[in-house]
Protein backbone atom coordinates (compact mmCIF):
# COMPACT_ATOMS: atom_id res chain seq x y z
CA UNK A 1 0.00 0.00 0.00
CA UNK A 2 1.14 3.41 -0.95
CA UNK A 3 1.89 6.26 2.00
CA UNK A 4 -1.16 8.18 2.13
CA UNK A 5 -0.72 11.48 1.84
CA UNK A 6 -2.76 14.98 3.31
CA UNK A 7 -3.93 17.26 -0.06
CA UNK A 8 -6.44 19.50 -0.98
CA UNK A 9 -8.78 18.43 -3.00
CA UNK A 10 -7.99 20.62 -6.01
CA UNK A 11 -4.36 18.52 -6.08
CA UNK A 12 -5.72 15.14 -5.33
CA UNK A 13 -7.85 15.53 -9.20
CA UNK A 14 -4.13 17.13 -10.32
CA UNK A 15 -2.11 13.67 -8.87
CA UNK A 16 -5.00 11.55 -10.53
CA UNK A 17 -4.42 12.94 -14.13
CA UNK A 18 -0.91 12.97 -14.04
CA UNK A 19 -1.34 9.16 -12.90
CA UNK A 20 -3.85 8.54 -15.75
CA UNK A 21 -1.28 10.18 -18.39
CA UNK A 22 -2.46 13.32 -18.88
CA UNK A 23 0.52 15.55 -19.87
CA UNK A 24 -1.08 18.98 -21.53
CA UNK A 25 -3.07 21.31 -19.29
CA UNK A 26 -4.20 24.09 -20.32
CA UNK A 27 -5.99 26.64 -18.17
CA UNK A 28 -6.64 30.32 -17.20
CA UNK A 29 -7.45 31.59 -13.36
CA UNK A 30 -10.24 31.67 -11.59
CA UNK A 31 -11.01 31.11 -7.67
CA UNK A 32 -11.68 28.40 -6.41
CA UNK A 33 -9.77 26.13 -8.48
CA UNK A 34 -6.71 28.09 -8.93
CA UNK A 35 -4.31 25.59 -6.92
CA UNK A 36 -4.68 23.05 -10.18
CA UNK A 37 -3.06 25.47 -12.64
CA UNK A 38 -0.61 26.17 -9.81
CA UNK A 39 0.45 22.42 -9.20
CA UNK A 40 0.51 21.99 -13.28
CA UNK A 41 2.71 24.37 -13.51
CA UNK A 42 4.88 22.73 -11.13
CA UNK A 43 4.65 19.44 -12.30
CA UNK A 44 4.05 18.83 -15.78
CA UNK A 45 7.21 20.45 -16.88
CA UNK A 46 9.37 17.85 -15.13
CA UNK A 47 7.38 14.99 -16.81
CA UNK A 48 7.93 16.22 -20.64
CA UNK A 49 4.38 17.56 -20.35
CA UNK A 50 3.01 20.63 -21.43
CA UNK A 51 1.44 23.56 -19.15
CA UNK A 52 0.02 26.53 -20.62
CA UNK A 53 -1.83 29.55 -19.10
CA UNK A 54 -4.00 30.30 -21.82
CA UNK A 55 -5.20 34.03 -22.71
CA UNK A 56 -8.93 33.21 -21.55
CA UNK A 57 -11.07 29.80 -20.49
CA UNK A 58 -12.05 29.59 -23.98
CA UNK A 59 -8.33 29.91 -25.62
CA UNK A 60 -7.73 27.42 -23.05
CA UNK A 61 -10.79 25.08 -23.80
CA UNK A 62 -9.71 25.57 -27.72
CA UNK A 63 -6.00 24.30 -26.79
CA UNK A 64 -7.74 21.15 -25.38
CA UNK A 65 -9.91 20.76 -28.11
CA UNK A 66 -6.52 20.54 -30.66
CA UNK A 67 -4.38 18.68 -28.36
CA UNK A 68 -7.04 15.78 -27.64
CA UNK A 69 -7.62 15.72 -31.27
CA UNK A 70 -4.13 14.38 -31.75
CA UNK A 71 -5.27 11.63 -29.10
CA UNK A 72 -3.37 12.70 -26.25
CA UNK A 73 -5.10 12.88 -22.66
CA UNK A 74 -5.91 16.40 -22.53
CA UNK A 75 -7.53 18.41 -19.51
CA UNK A 76 -8.49 22.07 -18.25
CA UNK A 77 -10.06 23.07 -15.52
CA UNK A 78 -12.36 26.30 -13.91
CA UNK A 79 -14.71 27.61 -12.48
CA UNK A 80 -18.54 28.36 -13.22
CA UNK A 81 -18.20 31.55 -15.21
CA UNK A 82 -15.39 29.90 -16.64
CA UNK A 83 -17.20 26.91 -17.83
CA UNK A 84 -19.83 29.17 -19.24
CA UNK A 85 -17.34 30.62 -21.78
CA UNK A 86 -16.14 27.17 -22.66
CA UNK A 87 -19.16 25.49 -23.59
CA UNK A 88 -19.52 26.52 -27.50
CA UNK A 89 -16.31 24.73 -27.24
CA UNK A 90 -17.33 21.77 -24.82
CA UNK A 91 -20.20 21.05 -27.72
CA UNK A 92 -18.02 21.07 -30.55
CA UNK A 93 -16.25 18.53 -28.59
CA UNK A 94 -19.24 16.50 -27.70
CA UNK A 95 -20.03 16.87 -31.53
CA UNK A 96 -16.36 15.78 -32.67
CA UNK A 97 -16.03 13.12 -30.24
CA UNK A 98 -12.89 14.46 -28.61
CA UNK A 99 -12.02 12.86 -24.79
CA UNK A 100 -10.77 15.44 -22.57
CA UNK A 101 -11.21 16.22 -19.37
CA UNK A 102 -13.34 19.50 -17.73
CA UNK A 103 -12.82 20.42 -14.31
CA UNK A 104 -15.50 22.55 -12.75
CA UNK A 105 -14.92 23.47 -9.28
CA UNK A 106 -17.82 25.29 -9.47
CA UNK A 107 -19.00 28.84 -7.54
CA UNK A 108 -21.99 30.53 -6.29
CA UNK A 109 -23.92 32.76 -9.02
CA UNK A 110 -26.00 33.61 -11.31
CA UNK A 111 -23.35 36.10 -12.96
CA UNK A 112 -20.33 36.75 -10.61
CA UNK A 113 -21.98 35.65 -7.76
CA UNK A 114 -19.32 35.03 -5.50
CA UNK A 115 -16.89 31.81 -4.55
CA UNK A 116 -18.89 29.86 -1.95
CA UNK A 117 -19.82 26.42 -2.58
CA UNK A 118 -22.54 25.49 -4.95
CA UNK A 119 -24.21 23.16 -7.13
CA UNK A 120 -25.84 25.87 -9.36
CA UNK A 121 -24.08 24.39 -12.12
CA UNK A 122 -26.53 20.99 -12.08
CA UNK A 123 -28.26 21.78 -15.10
CA UNK A 124 -25.28 23.47 -16.97
CA UNK A 125 -22.84 20.29 -16.78
CA UNK A 126 -26.16 17.46 -17.18
CA UNK A 127 -28.09 18.93 -19.16
CA UNK A 128 -25.58 19.88 -22.12
CA UNK A 129 -25.18 23.52 -21.36
CA UNK A 130 -23.96 24.46 -24.82
CA UNK A 131 -25.75 24.53 -28.11
CA UNK A 132 -27.28 21.87 -30.34
CA UNK A 133 -28.12 18.98 -28.03
CA UNK A 134 -25.36 16.72 -26.24
CA UNK A 135 -24.39 15.45 -23.06
CA UNK A 136 -20.61 15.35 -21.19
CA UNK A 137 -20.06 12.07 -18.41
CA UNK A 138 -20.15 14.21 -15.52
CA UNK A 139 -18.52 12.90 -12.50
CA UNK A 140 -19.48 14.06 -8.76
CA UNK A 141 -17.18 13.46 -6.18
CA UNK A 142 -17.26 13.69 -2.59
CA UNK A 143 -14.12 13.05 -1.35
CA UNK A 144 -10.83 14.01 -1.60
CA UNK A 145 -9.80 10.36 -2.53
CA UNK A 146 -12.77 10.05 -5.06
CA UNK A 147 -11.41 12.82 -6.53
CA UNK A 148 -8.62 11.44 -7.46
CA UNK A 149 -9.92 7.94 -8.20
CA UNK A 150 -12.92 9.81 -10.18
CA UNK A 151 -10.46 11.87 -12.22
CA UNK A 152 -8.68 8.81 -13.60
CA UNK A 153 -12.04 7.06 -14.29
CA UNK A 154 -13.49 10.08 -16.09
CA UNK A 155 -10.18 9.57 -18.65
CA UNK A 156 -10.22 5.82 -19.63
CA UNK A 157 -14.43 6.31 -20.24
CA UNK A 158 -14.07 9.26 -21.99
CA UNK A 159 -11.98 7.45 -24.25
CA UNK A 160 -13.82 4.84 -24.07
CA UNK A 161 -17.13 6.41 -25.13
CA UNK A 162 -14.92 9.40 -27.12
CA UNK A 163 -16.97 11.91 -24.78
CA UNK A 164 -15.34 15.11 -23.32
CA UNK A 165 -16.24 14.12 -19.52
CA UNK A 166 -16.41 16.19 -16.45
CA UNK A 167 -15.99 16.29 -12.96
CA UNK A 168 -18.36 18.85 -11.08
CA UNK A 169 -17.07 19.98 -7.91
CA UNK A 170 -17.08 23.27 -5.80
CA UNK A 171 -15.11 24.70 -3.05
CA UNK A 172 -15.76 22.42 -0.56
CA UNK A 173 -14.25 19.08 -2.17
CA UNK A 174 -11.76 21.56 -3.68
CA UNK A 175 -10.36 23.21 -0.83
CA UNK A 176 -10.60 21.11 1.44
CA UNK A 177 -8.03 18.48 3.15
CA UNK A 178 -7.99 14.79 3.50
CA UNK A 179 -6.58 11.74 3.53
CA UNK A 180 -5.61 10.99 -0.01
CA UNK A 181 -4.23 7.26 -1.21
CA UNK A 182 -2.99 7.31 -4.30
CA UNK A 183 -2.29 4.60 -6.19
CA UNK A 184 -1.59 3.43 -10.02
CA UNK A 185 -4.51 3.61 -12.66
CA UNK A 186 -6.72 0.58 -12.66
CA UNK A 187 -5.87 -1.24 -16.13
CA UNK A 188 -8.98 -1.00 -18.10
CA UNK A 189 -8.76 -2.08 -22.11
CA UNK A 190 -8.98 0.43 -24.06
CA UNK A 191 -9.84 1.26 -27.77
CA UNK A 192 -7.49 2.35 -30.49
CA UNK A 193 -7.55 5.55 -31.46
CA UNK A 194 -7.98 5.31 -34.92
CA UNK A 195 -9.79 8.98 -35.41
CA UNK A 196 -6.06 10.10 -33.80
CA UNK A 197 -4.69 12.66 -36.05
CA UNK A 198 -1.02 12.78 -36.61
CA UNK A 199 -0.43 14.03 -40.05
CA UNK A 200 -1.33 11.01 -42.48
CA UNK A 201 1.43 9.39 -43.30
CA UNK A 202 1.34 6.46 -45.79
CA UNK A 203 -1.90 6.05 -44.56
CA UNK A 204 -5.68 8.07 -45.41
CA UNK A 205 -6.40 11.75 -44.64
CA UNK A 206 -8.05 11.75 -41.22
CA UNK A 207 -10.26 15.07 -40.12
CA UNK A 208 -12.69 15.95 -37.12
CA UNK A 209 -15.26 17.99 -37.99
CA UNK A 210 -18.56 18.68 -36.84
CA UNK A 211 -20.15 20.16 -39.52
CA UNK A 212 -22.43 18.40 -41.63
CA UNK A 213 -24.44 19.38 -44.65
CA UNK A 214 -25.71 16.65 -46.64
CA UNK A 215 -29.02 15.30 -46.61
CA UNK A 216 -29.13 13.58 -43.84
CA UNK A 217 -25.97 13.63 -42.62
CA UNK A 218 -26.17 15.42 -39.48
CA UNK A 219 -29.38 13.99 -38.39
CA UNK A 220 -27.89 10.16 -38.61
CA UNK A 221 -24.30 12.01 -37.03
CA UNK A 222 -26.78 12.85 -33.80
CA UNK A 223 -28.31 9.56 -34.01
CA UNK A 224 -24.43 8.35 -33.33
CA UNK A 225 -24.64 10.53 -30.30
CA UNK A 226 -27.73 9.15 -28.91
CA UNK A 227 -26.81 5.78 -29.14
CA UNK A 228 -23.86 7.10 -26.76
CA UNK A 229 -25.76 8.26 -24.21
CA UNK A 230 -28.05 5.82 -24.15
CA UNK A 231 -24.79 3.28 -23.64
CA UNK A 232 -23.78 5.47 -20.98
CA UNK A 233 -26.97 4.89 -19.24
CA UNK A 234 -27.36 1.27 -19.67
CA UNK A 235 -23.46 0.84 -18.52
CA UNK A 236 -21.88 3.40 -16.42
CA UNK A 237 -24.34 4.31 -13.96
CA UNK A 238 -22.78 4.60 -11.18
CA UNK A 239 -24.05 5.72 -6.89
CA UNK A 240 -23.37 4.79 -3.65
CA UNK A 241 -26.28 3.52 -1.46
CA UNK A 242 -25.06 3.99 2.37
CA UNK A 243 -28.33 2.32 5.04
CA UNK A 244 -30.82 1.74 2.13
CA UNK A 245 -31.77 -1.35 2.61
CA UNK A 246 -34.39 -1.13 5.96
CA UNK A 247 -34.62 2.54 5.29
CA UNK A 248 -37.96 4.11 6.03
CA UNK A 249 -36.65 7.65 4.01
CA UNK A 250 -34.05 7.70 1.58
CA UNK A 251 -31.75 11.04 1.32
CA UNK A 252 -30.08 11.77 -1.67
CA UNK A 253 -27.50 14.51 -2.89
CA UNK A 254 -24.56 14.56 -4.76
CA UNK A 255 -20.93 16.24 -3.96
CA UNK A 256 -20.29 18.23 -0.69
CA UNK A 257 -24.35 18.35 -0.20
CA UNK A 258 -24.23 14.76 -0.02
CA UNK A 259 -21.22 14.57 2.48
CA UNK A 260 -23.15 17.00 4.78
CA UNK A 261 -26.19 14.70 4.33
CA UNK A 262 -24.45 11.60 5.10
CA UNK A 263 -23.52 12.80 8.22
CA UNK A 264 -26.81 13.82 8.92
CA UNK A 265 -28.29 10.26 7.97
CA UNK A 266 -25.68 8.96 10.35
CA UNK A 267 -27.03 11.35 13.27
CA UNK A 268 -30.91 10.01 12.51
CA UNK A 269 -29.50 6.44 12.58
CA UNK A 270 -28.06 7.23 16.29
CA UNK A 271 -31.25 8.43 17.15
CA UNK A 272 -33.15 5.18 16.08
CA UNK A 273 -34.22 6.28 12.64
CA UNK A 274 -34.31 4.20 9.31
CA UNK A 275 -32.61 6.54 6.90
CA UNK A 276 -30.52 5.87 4.65
CA UNK A 277 -28.21 7.87 1.18
CA UNK A 278 -28.62 7.29 -2.28
CA UNK A 279 -25.49 9.54 -3.61
CA UNK A 280 -25.42 9.96 -7.29
CA UNK A 281 -22.20 9.90 -8.20
CA UNK A 282 -22.36 9.82 -12.37
CA UNK A 283 -24.47 12.76 -12.28
CA UNK A 284 -24.50 11.76 -16.10
CA UNK A 285 -25.69 9.47 -16.85
CA UNK A 286 -27.98 9.77 -13.81
CA UNK A 287 -28.57 6.32 -11.68
CA UNK A 288 -31.71 6.15 -12.46
CA UNK A 289 -32.81 2.25 -12.25
CA UNK A 290 -30.90 2.74 -8.68
CA UNK A 291 -33.84 5.26 -7.56
CA UNK A 292 -36.46 2.88 -9.04
CA UNK A 293 -35.09 -0.01 -7.44
CA UNK A 294 -34.58 1.48 -3.83
CA UNK A 295 -37.92 3.26 -4.27
CA UNK A 296 -39.87 -0.08 -4.82
CA UNK A 297 -39.63 -0.44 -1.04
CA UNK A 298 -38.97 3.04 0.16
CA UNK A 299 -41.60 5.84 -0.68
CA UNK A 300 -39.49 8.50 0.89
CA UNK A 301 -37.18 10.53 -0.49
CA UNK A 302 -35.53 13.94 0.06
CA UNK A 303 -33.44 15.68 -1.92
CA UNK A 304 -30.63 18.16 -0.40
CA UNK A 305 -29.38 20.19 -2.93
CA UNK A 306 -27.03 23.62 -2.44
CA UNK A 307 -29.24 25.06 -5.17
CA UNK A 308 -33.20 25.60 -5.06
CA UNK A 309 -33.54 21.90 -7.00
CA UNK A 310 -32.37 21.37 -10.20
CA UNK A 311 -31.19 17.22 -9.27
CA UNK A 312 -34.66 17.00 -7.80
CA UNK A 313 -35.85 17.02 -11.39
CA UNK A 314 -34.09 13.84 -12.42
CA UNK A 315 -34.87 12.41 -9.13
CA UNK A 316 -38.52 12.67 -9.62
CA UNK A 317 -38.59 10.98 -12.81
CA UNK A 318 -36.54 8.47 -11.47
CA UNK A 319 -38.70 7.17 -8.54
CA UNK A 320 -41.31 4.86 -8.51
CA UNK A 321 -44.62 6.52 -9.43
CA UNK A 322 -46.16 6.19 -5.85
CA UNK A 323 -43.01 7.40 -3.85
CA UNK A 324 -42.88 11.01 -2.38
CA UNK A 325 -39.86 13.48 -3.26
CA UNK A 326 -39.10 16.16 -0.96
CA UNK A 327 -36.54 18.91 -1.31
CA UNK A 328 -34.45 20.83 0.55
CA UNK A 329 -32.27 23.56 -1.12
CA UNK A 330 -30.01 26.14 -0.31
CA UNK A 331 -29.23 28.60 -2.83
CA UNK A 332 -25.47 29.23 -2.31
CA UNK A 333 -23.75 32.26 -0.83
CA UNK A 334 -21.78 33.19 2.05
CA UNK A 335 -23.66 31.30 5.18
CA UNK A 336 -25.52 29.10 3.34
CA UNK A 337 -23.87 26.34 3.73
CA UNK A 338 -26.55 23.76 5.60
CA UNK A 339 -25.26 22.07 8.61
CA UNK A 340 -25.69 18.46 9.47
CA UNK A 341 -27.98 19.51 12.26
CA UNK A 342 -30.17 21.38 9.89
CA UNK A 343 -30.41 18.70 7.81
CA UNK A 344 -31.41 16.34 10.00
CA UNK A 345 -34.51 18.55 11.00
CA UNK A 346 -35.76 17.87 7.31
CA UNK A 347 -35.17 14.18 7.75
CA UNK A 348 -37.62 14.05 11.17
CA UNK A 349 -39.81 16.30 9.33
CA UNK A 350 -40.47 14.24 6.49
CA UNK A 351 -39.72 10.84 7.78
CA UNK B 1 8.25 12.99 -71.67
CA UNK B 2 9.13 15.54 -68.99
CA UNK B 3 6.12 16.57 -67.02
CA UNK B 4 6.42 20.44 -66.14
CA UNK B 5 3.51 21.14 -64.14
CA UNK B 6 1.15 18.80 -62.06
CA UNK B 7 -1.90 19.45 -59.36
CA UNK B 8 0.20 19.51 -56.12
CA UNK B 9 0.49 15.87 -54.09
CA UNK B 10 -1.34 17.60 -51.24
CA UNK B 11 -4.32 19.00 -53.16
CA UNK B 12 -7.32 16.56 -53.99
CA UNK B 13 -7.74 15.85 -57.83
CA UNK B 14 -11.71 17.43 -56.90
CA UNK B 15 -13.63 20.65 -57.76
CA UNK B 16 -13.97 23.52 -55.04
CA UNK B 17 -17.01 25.39 -53.90
CA UNK B 18 -15.63 28.76 -54.61
CA UNK B 19 -17.05 31.30 -56.45
CA UNK B 20 -16.03 32.01 -59.54
CA UNK B 21 -13.09 34.43 -59.03
CA UNK B 22 -12.08 34.06 -55.69
CA UNK B 23 -8.92 33.61 -54.97
CA UNK B 24 -9.04 31.05 -52.21
CA UNK B 25 -8.32 28.27 -54.60
CA UNK B 26 -5.70 30.00 -55.85
CA UNK B 27 -4.08 30.33 -52.77
CA UNK B 28 -4.83 27.30 -51.43
CA UNK B 29 -2.65 25.42 -54.36
CA UNK B 30 0.74 27.72 -53.09
CA UNK B 31 -0.14 26.24 -49.49
CA UNK B 32 -0.29 22.70 -51.31
CA UNK B 33 2.91 23.65 -53.25
CA UNK B 34 4.86 24.73 -50.41
CA UNK B 35 3.50 21.59 -48.03
CA UNK B 36 5.02 19.52 -51.29
CA UNK B 37 8.22 21.29 -51.66
CA UNK B 38 9.21 20.54 -48.01
CA UNK B 39 7.87 17.30 -48.00
CA UNK B 40 5.32 18.26 -45.60
CA UNK B 41 2.36 16.48 -46.34
CA UNK B 42 2.39 13.40 -44.59
CA UNK B 43 3.05 15.01 -41.14
CA UNK B 44 1.07 18.25 -41.45
CA UNK B 45 -2.09 19.06 -39.40
CA UNK B 46 -4.35 21.81 -41.30
CA UNK B 47 -6.28 23.67 -38.51
CA UNK B 48 -9.31 24.96 -40.60
CA UNK B 49 -11.42 28.07 -39.31
CA UNK B 50 -15.12 29.31 -40.07
CA UNK B 51 -15.75 30.98 -43.59
CA UNK B 52 -15.38 29.75 -46.74
CA UNK B 53 -12.46 28.17 -46.56
CA UNK B 54 -14.06 25.61 -43.56
CA UNK B 55 -13.87 23.01 -45.81
CA UNK B 56 -10.04 22.51 -46.17
CA UNK B 57 -10.02 19.16 -45.18
CA UNK B 58 -12.15 18.56 -48.70
CA UNK B 59 -9.54 19.76 -50.54
CA UNK B 60 -6.41 19.17 -48.99
CA UNK B 61 -5.44 15.37 -49.03
CA UNK B 62 -3.60 16.31 -45.17
CA UNK B 63 -4.91 15.92 -41.76
CA UNK B 64 -7.58 18.33 -40.25
CA UNK B 65 -8.81 19.57 -37.49
CA UNK B 66 -11.92 22.33 -37.63
CA UNK B 67 -11.69 24.79 -35.44
CA UNK B 68 -14.39 26.78 -33.41
CA UNK B 69 -14.63 30.41 -34.93
CA UNK B 70 -11.91 32.16 -34.57
CA UNK B 71 -10.30 29.82 -31.85
CA UNK B 72 -7.51 27.95 -35.02
CA UNK B 73 -4.48 29.54 -32.89
CA UNK B 74 -5.50 28.03 -29.91
CA UNK B 75 -6.32 25.05 -31.40
CA UNK B 76 -3.25 24.48 -33.35
CA UNK B 77 -1.84 25.73 -30.22
CA UNK B 78 -2.55 22.52 -28.51
CA UNK B 79 -2.33 20.34 -31.81
CA UNK B 80 1.56 21.64 -31.52
CA UNK B 81 2.53 21.01 -28.41
CA UNK B 82 0.87 17.56 -28.13
CA UNK B 83 2.93 16.67 -31.25
CA UNK B 84 5.50 18.93 -31.75
CA UNK B 85 6.67 17.01 -34.75
CA UNK B 86 3.70 17.54 -37.40
CA UNK B 87 3.72 20.78 -39.01
CA UNK B 88 0.49 22.57 -38.12
CA UNK B 89 -0.96 25.82 -40.19
CA UNK B 90 -4.35 27.12 -39.61
CA UNK B 91 -5.86 28.98 -42.31
CA UNK B 92 -7.99 32.00 -41.69
CA UNK B 93 -10.24 34.24 -42.93
CA UNK B 94 -10.77 38.24 -41.91
CA UNK B 95 -13.57 37.79 -40.20
CA UNK B 96 -12.28 34.69 -38.08
CA UNK B 97 -8.88 36.07 -37.53
CA UNK B 98 -9.52 39.75 -37.06
CA UNK B 99 -13.00 40.16 -35.25
CA UNK B 100 -13.87 37.17 -33.15
CA UNK B 101 -10.14 35.49 -32.65
CA UNK B 102 -8.52 38.44 -32.39
CA UNK B 103 -7.42 37.57 -28.11
CA UNK B 104 -5.96 33.84 -29.82
CA UNK B 105 -3.93 35.14 -32.78
CA UNK B 106 -2.40 37.96 -30.65
CA UNK B 107 -1.20 35.37 -28.18
CA UNK B 108 -0.36 32.64 -29.83
CA UNK B 109 2.10 34.87 -31.98
CA UNK B 110 2.99 36.90 -27.97
CA UNK B 111 4.01 33.12 -27.56
CA UNK B 112 5.85 32.15 -30.11
CA UNK B 113 3.90 29.17 -30.87
CA UNK B 114 5.68 27.03 -33.62
CA UNK B 115 2.70 27.11 -35.92
CA UNK B 116 2.13 29.04 -39.50
CA UNK B 117 -0.83 31.08 -40.00
CA UNK B 118 -2.25 31.78 -43.33
CA UNK B 119 -4.76 34.83 -42.84
CA UNK B 120 -6.75 35.14 -46.38
CA UNK B 121 -8.09 38.86 -46.71
CA UNK B 122 -10.88 39.50 -48.24
CA UNK B 123 -12.31 42.81 -46.60
CA UNK B 124 -15.31 41.08 -45.75
CA UNK B 125 -17.55 38.19 -43.99
CA UNK B 126 -17.70 35.77 -47.62
CA UNK B 127 -19.53 32.50 -46.16
CA UNK B 128 -22.70 34.48 -44.34
CA UNK B 129 -22.73 36.62 -47.31
CA UNK B 130 -20.86 39.97 -47.28
CA UNK B 131 -21.15 41.66 -44.15
CA UNK B 132 -18.66 44.27 -42.64
CA UNK B 133 -15.58 42.64 -41.19
CA UNK B 134 -12.63 44.74 -39.53
CA UNK B 135 -10.80 44.77 -42.64
CA UNK B 136 -13.75 46.47 -44.84
CA UNK B 137 -12.14 49.56 -46.06
CA UNK B 138 -13.92 52.94 -45.14
CA UNK B 139 -16.49 53.85 -47.46
CA UNK B 140 -16.98 49.86 -48.70
CA UNK B 141 -20.84 49.23 -49.04
CA UNK B 142 -21.61 45.68 -47.01
CA UNK B 143 -24.77 44.20 -46.09
CA UNK B 144 -24.17 45.79 -42.39
CA UNK B 145 -22.53 48.69 -43.79
CA UNK B 146 -24.77 50.24 -46.72
CA UNK B 147 -23.96 53.07 -46.87
CA UNK B 148 -20.37 52.27 -46.68
CA UNK B 149 -17.84 52.26 -43.92
CA UNK B 150 -17.36 55.40 -41.77
CA UNK B 151 -14.22 55.61 -39.25
CA UNK B 152 -16.79 57.74 -36.85
CA UNK B 153 -19.06 54.83 -36.15
CA UNK B 154 -16.96 51.62 -37.34
CA UNK B 155 -13.47 52.60 -37.25
CA UNK B 156 -10.26 51.98 -39.19
CA UNK B 157 -9.52 48.37 -41.37
CA UNK B 158 -7.27 47.03 -39.18
CA UNK B 159 -4.05 46.19 -40.65
CA UNK B 160 -3.34 42.66 -38.74
CA UNK B 161 0.21 42.12 -40.68
CA UNK B 162 1.69 45.37 -39.31
CA UNK B 163 0.04 44.60 -35.49
CA UNK B 164 1.49 41.67 -35.21
CA UNK B 165 5.25 42.06 -36.49
CA UNK B 166 5.14 44.40 -33.34
CA UNK B 167 5.17 41.13 -31.40
CA UNK B 168 8.52 40.18 -30.10
CA UNK B 169 7.13 36.20 -30.08
CA UNK B 170 6.45 36.91 -34.14
CA UNK B 171 9.45 35.51 -36.29
CA UNK B 172 8.27 36.14 -39.78
CA UNK B 173 5.26 38.39 -40.99
CA UNK B 174 4.35 39.32 -44.48
CA UNK B 175 1.55 40.71 -46.86
CA UNK B 176 1.21 39.27 -50.55
CA UNK B 177 -1.44 38.92 -52.75
CA UNK B 178 -2.55 37.10 -55.98
CA UNK B 179 -3.91 39.17 -58.24
CA UNK B 180 -1.03 39.22 -61.06
CA UNK B 181 1.52 36.36 -61.72
CA UNK B 182 4.26 38.89 -59.92
CA UNK B 183 2.25 39.29 -56.94
CA UNK B 184 1.26 35.60 -57.30
CA UNK B 185 4.96 34.63 -57.52
CA UNK B 186 5.87 36.29 -54.62
CA UNK B 187 3.23 34.86 -52.37
CA UNK B 188 4.32 31.65 -53.02
CA UNK B 189 7.93 32.32 -52.15
CA UNK B 190 6.53 34.31 -48.59
CA UNK B 191 4.48 31.23 -48.38
CA UNK B 192 7.58 29.10 -48.42
CA UNK B 193 9.67 31.36 -46.44
CA UNK B 194 6.95 31.09 -43.60
CA UNK B 195 6.63 27.09 -43.76
CA UNK B 196 10.91 27.22 -43.93
CA UNK B 197 10.37 29.13 -40.04
CA UNK B 198 8.37 26.30 -38.62
CA UNK B 199 10.49 23.63 -40.36
CA UNK B 200 13.73 24.78 -38.65
CA UNK B 201 11.61 25.42 -36.06
CA UNK B 202 12.30 28.95 -35.34
CA UNK B 203 9.27 30.04 -34.90
CA UNK B 204 5.32 31.63 -34.85
CA UNK B 205 5.01 32.98 -38.72
CA UNK B 206 2.40 34.80 -40.65
CA UNK B 207 1.59 35.50 -43.84
CA UNK B 208 -1.66 37.60 -45.09
CA UNK B 209 -2.49 37.06 -48.89
CA UNK B 210 -5.31 39.86 -50.04
CA UNK B 211 -8.38 37.84 -51.76
CA UNK B 212 -10.99 38.80 -54.09
CA UNK B 213 -14.85 37.85 -53.05
CA UNK B 214 -16.76 38.76 -56.11
CA UNK B 215 -20.23 37.68 -54.85
CA UNK B 216 -20.12 39.52 -51.83
CA UNK B 217 -18.68 42.67 -53.57
CA UNK B 218 -20.86 42.59 -56.56
CA UNK B 219 -18.30 42.68 -59.12
CA UNK B 220 -17.40 40.37 -61.99
CA UNK B 221 -14.10 38.23 -61.89
CA UNK B 222 -12.02 40.81 -63.60
CA UNK B 223 -13.59 43.63 -61.74
CA UNK B 224 -12.53 41.67 -58.30
CA UNK B 225 -9.18 41.40 -59.56
CA UNK B 226 -8.47 44.63 -60.23
CA UNK B 227 -10.11 46.08 -56.79
CA UNK B 228 -7.55 44.29 -55.09
CA UNK B 229 -4.53 45.86 -57.15
CA UNK B 230 -5.94 49.17 -57.12
CA UNK B 231 -8.08 49.82 -53.85
CA UNK B 232 -6.49 46.78 -51.41
CA UNK B 233 -2.90 47.12 -52.17
CA UNK B 234 -2.91 51.06 -51.52
CA UNK B 235 -4.17 50.22 -47.64
CA UNK B 236 -2.96 46.84 -47.03
CA UNK B 237 0.96 47.25 -48.25
CA UNK B 238 2.71 44.01 -49.45
CA UNK B 239 6.13 43.17 -48.02
CA UNK B 240 7.88 41.29 -45.49
CA UNK B 241 6.98 43.23 -41.95
CA UNK B 242 9.48 41.10 -39.59
CA UNK B 243 12.07 38.47 -40.87
CA UNK B 244 13.89 37.48 -37.84
CA UNK B 245 15.98 34.91 -40.13
CA UNK B 246 16.19 36.86 -43.07
CA UNK B 247 15.71 34.12 -45.21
Amino acid sequence: MSKRLLVRGNEAICRGAVEAGCRPYFGYPITPQNDIPEYMSRVLPELDGVFIQAESEIASINMVLGAASTGVRAMTSSSSPGISLKLESISYMAAMELPCLIVNISRSGPGLGGIDASQGDYFQAVKGGGHGGYHTLVLAPYSIQEMYDLTMLAFDLAEIYRIPAMILGDAVVGQMKEPLEPHPRPSRELPPKDWALRGKGDGEQRFIKSLYLGDGELEARNWVLHAKYQALKENECRCEEFETSDASLIVTGFGSAARIAKTAVMMARDEGLKVGLLRPITLFPFPEKSFATATAYCKKVLDVELNTGQMVEDVRLSVARDAEVFFYGRPSGTGSLPTPEELLEQIKKHY
Amino acid sequence: MQQVFKRPESLKDVQTHYCPGCHHGTIHRLVAEALDEFGLQKKTIGVASIGCSVFLYSYFDIDVVESPHGRAPAVATGVKRARPDSFVFTYQGDGDLAAIGTAEIIHAANRGEDISVIFVNNTTYGMTGGQMAPTTLLGQRTSTSPFGRKQDTEGYPIRVTELLSCLDGVAFAARAAVNTPKNLMDAKKQIKKAFRYQVEGKGFSFVEVLSSCPTNWGMSAIQANERVGKEMCDYFKLGTYKNTANF
